[in-house]
């Protein structure tokens, strides 16, 4: 009965890949893949998914590392753990409610337009909390005799954390980011209020982009059959890049635990 | 002597503390920014209307006639939410209990690694699906068939008596079942391979059948973990926006009041991404900040009250361990 449970959660995945698939292949070309969507391609939207999510790193993951070492090195004290509570909240922002944020903060007040800035301001909100959980709970793993035989040999301890500890926890951290970015690179609720969506390539950070997600979103919800048809060739670029990622990073982090 | 103790301050492992913590404040700081700029933006809403904004039903942008209700959305967030976890708890456990009592050690890999791969599939592709795919099958195999014999019950009623079109209530709360599935899954499969083996060996020594000792032993010493899951499920629900947005039918005004599964609605979230950018006046700006400011509350209650349970549950996992 139990394994009905897992049958019946699995027929929408499966169901959902082989439409992708099957639907989204005949679109695949060149002009598709490049050209701009006023000539039938969506070359704007993997480029502004790309940099997007090249944005979202620079400015994502060194903050949540960081914040990371700080609650594994430092964190054993109120301050901390009161940084954890509000890391965990974080994590369960509702994503819309991130885009209203950041609509508000940067679009309206700093930058005074849709701007890709704005776009990995919010996903890095998205991802900051998980980087920063991920590498917490990757420096915990690593054995205190570590730190100890580093100290004893009088190397500072900024040193020994950026040196020995992180670079022992590297693989956890590495495989824990790359998921969470995978994660965020499909979101399309806090970049629809900060990107807005666009037609052409990159022009510039102080106008509109596009990204996959938001192209999806779009073309799904016209009300002409073939541009609705043409999401699912969109989806599946989005799907390739998303689960390519996802399932490399699993498996080299799975080789790497049974050497 | 201040100044010895000023140098010792700058040493480079303080330096260091202190820029690591700094950084680390940046939750913080984003947690205060979106409080104020939610709570602020909300103010002239709030203000012209007051309690109406939570218990009203009309939504009327037009300058002159202004009215803002939030309360079919929060109905709307509710309902679907509970629909969700309806559906997706009996399912989420039903696999995290194969997966910890009775798959075989081989199969148990790859199960977890597909519903995995649940939770990575982008929301706008559930949505994607949901709107081109799922829906065909729900209105020819479940809607219509329930409809003809059942419609004259209201929760399968539709608008002025047409066929259901398959974008509705019942459709958002299957595609949010779905999504949660993961997240439920992977809580409670913690939360029952955190119950010691001495717990399931006792009942097998009384006699227990498997069944029996997974139903009455298991589940009811892993129940406020098991408890904590289902509310993170139930935070995930809330928050989720594009994919219930594509098939919820987007209802509005007091026609989004959640009163058939057959009939389109709005969540709080499909309720901004569809007219945030479109607000015609700061006073429709303002509502949907306001109603983005309740939403973010509602998370937040329900991610406490998660973590407290699932906090509580872990505890006591750490102390049989040890």
């Amino acid at each position: 009965m139990c394994l009905l449970c897992v049958i019946i959660a699995v027929i929408p995945l499966l169901s959902i890949l082989y439409e992708v698939v099957s639907r989204g292949a005949p679109f695949l070309s060149f002009q598709f893949l490049t050209n701009d969507a006023l000539h039938g391609g969506i070359g704007p939207s993997i480029q502004g998914t790309l940099i997007l999510i090249g944005l979202t790193s620079l400015i994502g993951v060194p903050v949540g590392i960081l914040s990371g070492v700080y609650l594994a090195e430092f964190g054993d004290n109120k301050y901390a753990s009161f940084v954890r509570a509000i890391n965990d909240v974080l994590t369960e922002f509702p994503s819309i409610v991130v885009g209203i944020t950041t609509y508000s903060v940067v679009v309206i007040g700093i930058i005074g337009s849709f701007s890709p800035i704005a776009g990995a301001i919010a996903l890095s909100i998205m991802l900051i909390p998980i980087v920063a959980r991920t590498t917490d709970e990757s420096l915990k793993l690593v054995p205190n005799s570590v730190r100890e035989a580093s100290l004893a040999l009088g190397i500072h301890k900024w040193k020994t954390t950026l040196r020995i500890v992180v670079p022992a926890a590297k693989s956890g951290i590495v495989t824990g980011t790359l998921l969470a970015i995978a994660r965020i690179a499909g979101e399309t609720a806090p970049i629809l209020l900060t990107i807005l969506g666009s037609n052409y390539f990159f022009q510039g950070f102080r106008s509109p982009m596009d990204a996959l997600p938001l192209r999806v979103f779009r073309d799904a919800r016209w009300d002409d059959p073939r541009v609705q048809a043409e999401a699912w060739g969109v989806a599946l670029i989005l799907i390739l890049i998303v689960l390519s990622l996802n399932i490399a990073v699993r498996l080299a982090a799975r080789g790497r635990h049974k050497r | 002597m201040r100044l010895k103790s000023l140098k010792k301050k700058l040493t480079g492992d303080n330096t260091f503390r202190v820029l690591t913590a700094i950084v680390a404040a940046s939750a913080i700081v984003i947690l205060v920014v979106a409080a104020y700029v939610l709570s602020t933006g909300a103010v002239p809403v709030v203000q012209r209307f007051g309690l109406y904004f939570f218990t009203g039903t009309s939504w009327n942008p037009v300058e002159g006639r202004e009215l803002y209700g939030a309360l079919p959305y929060v109905l709307g967030t509710l309902a679907t939410s509970g629909i969700a976890l309806l559906i997706g708890v009996p399912l989420s456990l039903g696999i995290a209990i194969f997966l910890v009592e009775m798959a075989p050690q081989k199969v148990r890999v790859p199960i977890s690694y597909l519903v995995e791969l649940l939770a990575a599939v982008p929301s706008v592709i559930y949505g994607l699906w949901g709107l081109l795919v799922f829906r065909l099958w729900l209105q020819k195999y479940i809607e219509i068939p329930v409809y003809n014999y059942l419609g004259w019950i209201p929760i399968f009623a539709t608008e002025g008596g047409g066929t259901p079109v398959g974008l509705d209530l019942l459709n958002g709360g299957i595609i949010l079942a779905i999504m949660i599935i993961p997240t439920v899954a992977s809580v409670s499969k913690e939360v029952i391979s955190a119950v010691p083996d001495s717990i399931r060996e006792g009942a097998y020594s009384i006699g227990a059948t498997k069944w029996e000792v997974v139903r009455y032993w298991v589940l009811s010493y892993g129940r406020s973990g098991i408890f904590g899951a289902v509310i993170l499920g139930l935070g995930r629900a809330v928050g989720e926006t594009i994919a219930v947005t594509m098939v919820i039918g987007n209802a509005i005004g007091p026609n989004a009041m959640p009163t058939s599964l057959f009939q389109p609605a709005q969540t709080m979230a499909s309720l901004i991404a569809n007219g945030f950018l479109e607000a015609p006046t700061p006073l429709d700006t303002s509502a949907y900040i306001g109603v983005g400011l309740t939403l973010l509350l509602v998370s937040l209650l329900i991610n406490i009250i998660a973590h407290i349970m699932v906090a509580r549950i872990l505890k006591i996992k750490g102390g049989a361990v040890e």
